[in-house]
């Protein structure tokens, strides 16, 4: 006689914990950005080339979860969330550390120096971007919570909250963007044109960053509405 | 009648052997989710079920038992004794048989399902179709659809209760120590009350109404001071909070669970072990007394015989399967294995008070999907409940093919 029962394999894998899983090296990966940009200012290319390195093994590690967690996702499974919904959920998780791996990769490729007229305003932008990646992984860290309480009641409303905090960490890095293209469109003229283009791709990628944890807020906003 | 020790000595055998199966298998179902939920361990588990699932055998299994004696087939129809002998004998040996082939094949059965089909396939090919009681089969086809459905809402409105009562307060962790013991007082009175009111005259035990409610209000009240006595050495975990708010919550959750996997081994027992020695009563009394209406009272030592052979099943072959529902479900929480068993175990037990011969699994797989429809459960395999669905649908024909097949050999060997 087969020692299995039915009541076993009813109980499919819940996808929360692989969720947050994820998103916690999302966070780990971009929080290497802040020291990438660091080693940039300071002229450390050792030390750039050693941070791409760890945002790209991240990256590829968040990669590995994700499709881990996609491929054992069975139309058949009963969740408390619209799968499709979770599924966008984790492409957004995805995307930031998609989009910190580009502002690395072309850093370490393209050797660039900060200009002048960055100084003072890059590294802030930055932290505060990385500021949006942590609070979006306070929020995703709601989600076993969420599911004890159906998704409903205080910890519905915490995550409202806390959702909430994050787009305002957004706004903020879309000024500090916005402030820092100003600056450089003022000092255009004193580049190469080259450069000018290229940091103007950089500070949009970074925003991009702060957007797409912004994107994953709103997603979870949509999976406690249902 | 003519070899009347060998058909006894047959039955029992049978019903041992079937027992025997349905606690090797069935009981680990019925108490998986308080395991599962790592509420309580295996071998508390297997404690509780040797315990209570005899108990309720004993005490509550006296109405079940009579609906598969008498209420499938119709006695007026039975030429001679003998044949209604074969027949129960065939419908044991078939559902045994089943039991062990499905089980092997990891398919989930319902020794009840089996035991009816059986009985039906028996009444079809040994008298006519006619002798098969039909309305009442009508019936318990339909509580097997309601009752998977009822467990399910109850579960539901579980879940929605702890949530408001419990989770979505100031102090989730004081109110779980508050509310806990009004909940395992329901319970108790619930579980007392069903198998006191009238239930026990096979114990030459005769309560009216009053007795009844009061017998059963001071059964809630013992159980809720014990519950109470149990949580009151549950503290507050900081640590593991951090990581997940609810974790104390869950803590106070784990000892309620005990007395959920209490009431499910007792309602699992008057419901499964009578389904069981239904037969084997029948056979008893037919060969005793040469009476196909069985007026006879029912004998209490084939209850006894029955939750004999559950707890056998449960020590030779049970606590594996009951190991690997402790391993292989990772996902529930204690909160949630307490709504879905609590609930099962309150549809089983009203269940088998109104003679319904249920199917504890089914109940469970519904009372989970319950939970489930609250937002509670991360997520539920759907192919599995079709397996289940499945399941029900084929093991009737199968359970009515094997016991003719057997009617035929029994009355070859002694017609």
């Amino acid at each position: 006689m087969r020692t299995t029962s039915p009541l076993a394999g009813l109980f499919g894998r819940s996808p929360i914990g692989p969720m947050q899983a994820h998103m916690k090296v999302v966070t780990d990966c971009v929080n290497n950005i802040v020291p990438l940009f660091e080693a940039l200012g300071e002229g450390d290319r050792e030390r750039l080339v050693a941070l791409n390195d760890k945002i790209h093994a991240l990256e590829g590690e968040a990669d590995d979860i994700k499709n881990e967690l996609r491929s054992r996702l069975p139309k058949s499974l009963f969740m408390p969330v619209d799968r499709r919904d979770l599924l966008d959920l984790l492409n957004a998780q995805d995307s930031i550390a998609d989009t910190a791996q580009d502002v690395a990769g072309l850093l370490e490729v393209r050797k660039m120096e900060v200009p002048e007229a960055l100084k003072q305003g890059l590294l802030p932008y930055v932290r505060r971007t990385v500021d949006a990646v942590e609070q979006c992984n306070r929020v995703i860290n709601e989600l076993d919570e969420l599911v004890e309480m159906g998704f409903r009641g205080r910890a519905g409303e915490r995550v409202e909250e806390m959702v909430g905090e994050l787009g305002a960490i957004e706004t903020e890095t879309d000024d500090q963007g916005l402030e820092l293209t100003r600056a450089l469109f003022a000092a255009e003229d004193e580049m190469k044109p080259l450069d000018v283009v290229f940091w103007y791709e950089l500070i949009q990628r970074i925003g991009d960053i702060a957007d797409f944890a912004e994107d994953v807020g709103d997603r979870l906003r949509l999976l406690i509405a249902r | 009648m003519e070899y009347a020790a060998v058909f006894i000595t047959l039955a029992i055998i049978f019903a041992l052997y079937m027992t025997w199966g349905v606690g090797a298998n069935d009981v680990a179902n019925a108490m998986g989710t308080s395991v599962g939920s790592g509420a309580i361990t295996v071998r508390k588990a297997i404690l509780i079920a040797a315990v209570f699932e005899f108990t309720g055998a004993f005490l509550a299994g006296g109405h079940v038992t009579g609906t598969i004696r008498k209420g499938i087939i119709d006695a007026s129809y039975v030429p001679a004794p003998e044949i209604l002998v074969w027949g129960m004998l065939s419908a044991l040996l078939a559902a045994g048989v089943w039991l062990m082939v499905a089980s092997y094949y990891g398919l989930p059965v319902s020794t009840t399902h089996t035991i009816v089909g059986a009985l039906v396939g028996f009444g079809i090919v040994a008298l006519e179709v006619d002798a098969v009681q039909w309305q009442k089969v009508g019936g318990i086809l339909a509580s097997w659809l309601i009752s998977p459905v009822i467990g399910g809402c109850i579960a539901f409105l579980l879940t929605l209760s702890v949530r408001r009562f419990i989770l979505d307060t100031d102090d989730p962790f004081g109110s779980a120590k508050r509310v806990g013991p009004v909940y395992i007082f329901l319970m108790g009175a619930l579980i007392a009350l069903v198998t006191l009111f009238k239930g026990l005259k096979h114990l030459n035990v005769n309560m009216s109404v009053g007795q009844s409610f009061a017998v059963a209000t001071a059964v809630g009240v013992i159980v809720a001071v014990v519950g109470k006595l149990l949580l009151r050495r549950i503290e507050v975990d900081r640590e593991a909070e951090k990581e997940f708010h609810y974790a104390s919550v869950e803590k106070v959750f784990a000892p309620l669970c005990v007395f959920t996997a209490c009431s499910m081994a007792f309602a699992h027992g008057s419901n499964d072990v009578a389904n069981g020695v239904g037969p084997l009563a029948a056979v008893v009394s037919i060969v005793t007394t040469g009476d196909v209406e069985q007026t006879s009272a029912l004998p209490v030592w084939v209850l006894i015989l029955g939750g004999t052979g559950i707890v056998l099943g449960l020590a030779t072959m049970g606590y594996r399967v009951m190991r690997t529902i402790g391993t292989k479900i990772t996902e529930l929480t204690p909160s949630r294995g307490f709504c879905a068993e609590l609930a099962a175990a309150s549809t089983v037990v009203i269940a088998s008070r109104l003679g319904l011969p249920v199917s504890t699994t089914h109940i469970i797989v519904g009372a989970v999907l319950g939970v489930g429809l609250a937002r509670g459960i991360a997520a539920i395999d759907l192919r599995v409940v079709m397996g289940i669905v499945t399941s029900w649908v084929v093991t009737l024909p199968i359970g009515a093919t094997l016991a003719a097949f057997f009617y035929f050999f029994f009355k070859g060997v002694f017609g």
